[in-house]
Parts: C-alpha cells; sequence; structure tokens
C-alpha cells in the first residue's frame, strides 16, 4: 500500500528525519499562506502515488506566493499516469550540493531486506545500476538480529563517500531502516536524500510502501495519517467481481477464501495454501493456460465460504473450468473443501465432473474428501502429483 | 431436506428432552444443533454440510445421535 509523499514525510518525521519546512495545501490561498509563511523559494508538487511527476509538469517551482498560487492552479489539475492529484504541497527550495539515493526494499529471493545506496541521487537508480554500478551498494540484512549503525556505514562507505558526508549520512540511513522494519514496510525510500551547500542533509522527496496485510497491525498510525479502511491504494479500483469475493470473505470468519483479483482468462482459481497461490497462478501461466482470477484459501475456511467463492467463480462470464489446487495443508480440511467446490458448482448449475479441472489439495482428512470427489466423478489428484504437474494437467483439459 | 454430504439423524426422545438439546446446541462449533423457545432440539439444515465429523455430539448423546455420510 503506497504512501503519498506527505504522508511518507510525516512518517519520516517520526523519526527525527530532516525534512524542510512545508505543508499541504489545498486552494490556492493556502498554497499562498503556505509560501509566504516559508519565506522564500518553493516547490510545487502534485501529490500523487505514481511516480513521473517531474516529467509531467506536476512538479513546478515559485519565487514568490503569489507564483506559488498561480503554479498550484497550474499542477493540481495535471494527470500523471491516469491519476488526478489528491492535494499539492509547498516545500522551501533549498540549495542542493549533492544528491544521494538511500533505499530499503525486499528482497525476495534472499528473503532479507536490502539497503541500497547511492552517491548519485535524483535519477532512477535502474539507471545507476545499470550504467554506473560501482555507485550503488547493495547491503542486506537480518530482520531478527539487532540493527547496527555500522550496516548503514559500510553501506555507505561502499559507494566511496567518507568524512563528515559519511557521519551525517548515517544516522538518517539508519533510520530508514528502522523505520521500514517498525512500520511493516515493502519500501522506504528517499530520493533524492540532498546535501546542501551548508552541509546539512534534507530528505527532499521520499516513498513508502507498507504490506497491506500489515494494516491493521497500524491502525493507528495510519489513522493519524488520514488513511482510510476503503482505500485500497492498488494500482486500480477493485472490479465489481473482487468487490462481491471481498464480501463474501468478510461475511464469515472461518478461513480465507478471498483476496481475489480478476484476469481475463477462462480457467477459474482456488487455489492457496503457504504461498501456493503465487506458485499455483506461475505453473497455469507457464503452462500457457490463463487465468480468469488470483485469489488465496486457506486457515480452514467453512464450507460455505469455499462453495461461496466457487459459485461467484463459475458465474463469471468467460470461465470454463475451475481448478483446485493448494500445497500440501495440515490446518485446512480437505474434505470440507471438497464440500464446498462441489455445492458450488451445483449452485451454480454446473455438473463438478465437467466444472472442475482438477482438484489437487493433499493434506488433512484426504481420504474422506477424495470419497466426495469420487462421488461427484471428480479429476483429483494427491501429493505424488506436484502443484507444477497438476497445474498442467488444467490447463490442458482447457484445451480438450 | 438433508444436507448434500451430511445427514444427522436424532431419537425422536432426544429432541425433546432440553438438557439434552442444551448439551447439544453447546457442543456443535457448527451450529448444526438449535433450540427453540421451549427448549426442544431442532436441526438447522443449512448447517449440516458444515459439520467437521468431530463426534462431539455422538458422545453427549451415545445411540441417540447419528451423522450419515451421504458420499458414502
Amino acid at each position: 500500500m503506497r504512501f503519498y509523499e506527505y504522508e511518507s514525510k510525516a512518517l519520516f518525521r517520526r523519526r527525527g528525519l530532516p525534512l524542510g519546512k512545508g505543508r499541504v495545501v489545498a486552494s490556492e490561498t493556502e498554497a499562498r499562506e503556505a509560501a509566504a509563511e516559508i519565506d522564500g523559494p518553493v516547490v510545487v508538487k502534485s501529490q500523487v502515488l505514481s511516480g513521473g511527476r517531474m516529467k509531467a509538469g506536476a512538479v513546478q517551482f515559485a519565487d514568490t506566493p503569489d507564483e506559488a498560487a498561480a503554479k498550484y492552479a497550474e499542477v493540481l489539475p495535471i494527470v500523471v499516469k491516469g491519476e488526478k492529484a489528491r492535494c499539492v504541497l509547498i516545500e522551501a527550495k533549498s540549495p542542493v550540493a549533492k544528491e544521494y539515493f538511500a533505499s530499503v526494499t525486499w528482497d525476495g529471493r534472499r528473503k532479507l531486506p536490502v539497503l541500497l545506496f547511492s552517491d548519485m541521487g535524483g535519477i532512477d537508480i535502474e539507471e545507476v545500476a545499470e550504467q554506473h554500478p560501482e555507485h550503488l551498494s547493495r547491503t542486506h540484512f537480518s530482520t531478527i538480529l539487532p540493527l547496527s549503525e555500522r550496516i548503514a556505514k559500510e553501506a555507505i562507505s561502499a559507494v566511496g563517500v567518507t568524512g563528515p558526508d559519511l557521519v551525517r549520512l548515517t544516522p538518517i540511513v539508519f533510520a530508514l531502516m528502522k523505520l521500514f522494519l517498525e512500520y511493516d514496510l515493502t519500501l522506504a525510500e528517499i530520493n533524492p536524500l540532498a546535501r546542501l551547500e551548508d552541509g546539512k542533509f534534507l530528505v527532499l522527496d521520499g516513498h513508502v510502501d507498507m504490506e497491506a496485510e500489515a494494516r491493521g497491525s497500524h491502525k493507528a498510525l495510519l489513522t493519524e495519517l488520514g488513511i482510510g479502511e476503503d482505500e485500497t491504494r492498488q494500482a486500480r479500483p477493485p472490479t465489481p467481481f473482487e468487490l462481491e469475493a471481498a464480501r463474501l470473505n468478510a461475511v464469515d470468519h472461518r478461513g480465507i477464501a478471498g483476496n481475489v483479483v480478476e484476469f481475463d482468462g477462462n480457467l477459474g482459481l482456488v487455489i492457496g495454501a503457504g504461498g501456493g497461490s503465487l506458485t499455483l497462478f506461475d505453473a497455469v501461466r507457464k503452462h500457457g493456460g490463463k487465468p480468469a482470477n488470483y485469489c488465496e484459501i486457506g486457515g480452514n475456511p467453512s464450507m460455505s465460504k469455499v462453495r461461496n467463492l466457487t459459485r461467484l467463480l463459475l458465474s463469471k462470464p468467460g470461465i470454463e473450468k475451475i481448478a483446485v489446487m493448494m500445497n500440501v495443508v495440515s490446518n485446512t480440511r480437505v474434505d470440507i473443501v471438497a464440500r464446498g467446490v462441489i455445492s458450488g458448482c451445483l449452485d451454480a448449475g454446473k455438473d463438478p465432473a465437467e466444472a472442475v479441472a482438477i482438484f489437487r489439495i493433499p493434506g488433512s482428512w484426504e481420504e474422506e474428501g477424495f470419497k466426495i470427489l469420487s462421488k461427484y466423478g471428480v479429476d483429483y489428484c494427491d501429493r505424488s502429483v506436484s502443484m507444477y504437474e497438476a497445474a498442467g494437467r488444467a490447463v490442458a483439459k482447457m484445451a480438450s | 431436506m438433508p444436507g448434500r454430504f451430511i445427514d444427522v439423524e436424532v431419537d425422536p426422545a432426544v429432541t425433546k428432552d432440553p438438557a439434552l438439546a442444551k448439551k447439544l446446541e453447546e457442543v456443535c462449533a457448527v451450529d448444526i444443533f438449535a433450540r427453540n423457545e421451549d427448549g426442544t432440539l431442532r436441526l438447522v439444515e443449512e448447517n449440516l454440510d458444515e459439520c467437521v465429523l468431530c463426534d462431539l455430539c455422538l458422545e453427549v448423546a451415545p445411540g441417540k445421535v447419528q451423522v450419515v455420510k451421504l458420499y458414502e
């Protein structure tokens, strides 16, 4: 879940990161007042979640309060990558001597956070990585062991930063690392992190992404920042299909049969368990299949919960069959899921034997589940068939 | 109407026993058993297929409650 720049900065402020004077404004009058308070040149920045503001002209500079008001009116209606501005941030323009880049994100392969630091800030970090790799350091750190400033210091010095800059940058970067862990972030980025002409450092721009699943843990923070529970902050608004799936998941507290994302394929997916959803979705695509949805089931959903999800999937125009696949489950009952899937098929007026391309859920109570599936003629398999192979079988059935 | 997968058969004597009805209502995690206003037992048909085969109802009323797997 992405934060707007002004929200990211509010979070940075909690950790004492150095920020320039400024505030969010919602009218030309407020823009004029904000610039007058700053009493000097200002930056007028549109607040959108996507990047590319500068190129779109949604970041402007002004030398006087009247000019700031005019720039506000100019910047506000600009649509950046299909997104309208929520508001505008007016900040003091600072005399920059050099720009750095600092970011903490998650390395999925190493399963560790990684600190990226560069002495070439202000430009796309991908460009630095490609053309000037010696100017970018990558430093992994543990989520379990105590954090140390030494990690930040080594990452900064790895690109050749020494002396007073190293001393001043270290606590800032260290604070970013702590912020990343404390608030369950998937991205905490400062770019540019500027050294001013007087040698002080300032966060000029920053972005924060929070793990969507962590929203509940940080409810107080989100409330403080004014982020409503209904704000998904996803790349697009949820479709009616996704909203209905979320509603069905929410009405029953037992287990999960939700987190549905709609795609335009013809194979409905009832998938889950320990990362199984992502693995199975990828496997279906690898076999040339076209998923109609992503979803997650697990945590022992009730029969009715699985039934409702199945019925919803089979009601979606274009879905020809569903594939029911999970990793080996210990905390989800195979027989209960089997009951739900078959009930959902029958509710939708479909023959389960035809509608279910494959049922591959090995684990708790699988013998009981397989009896149910046998009775309704559903093709099923046990753990001797890999998830990848099961996905292949489902895709093959779509073609037959 | 029984469920698609599970049916529960209860001895008529049990349905009229408020104490046993209360126990059955308490032990069932998926609310298959409920009590009428007069304390007698009734089955909640829409919950039959939620049965997790825990057998607690069988322990509360030995020989008087049967859980039938309709898929066997």
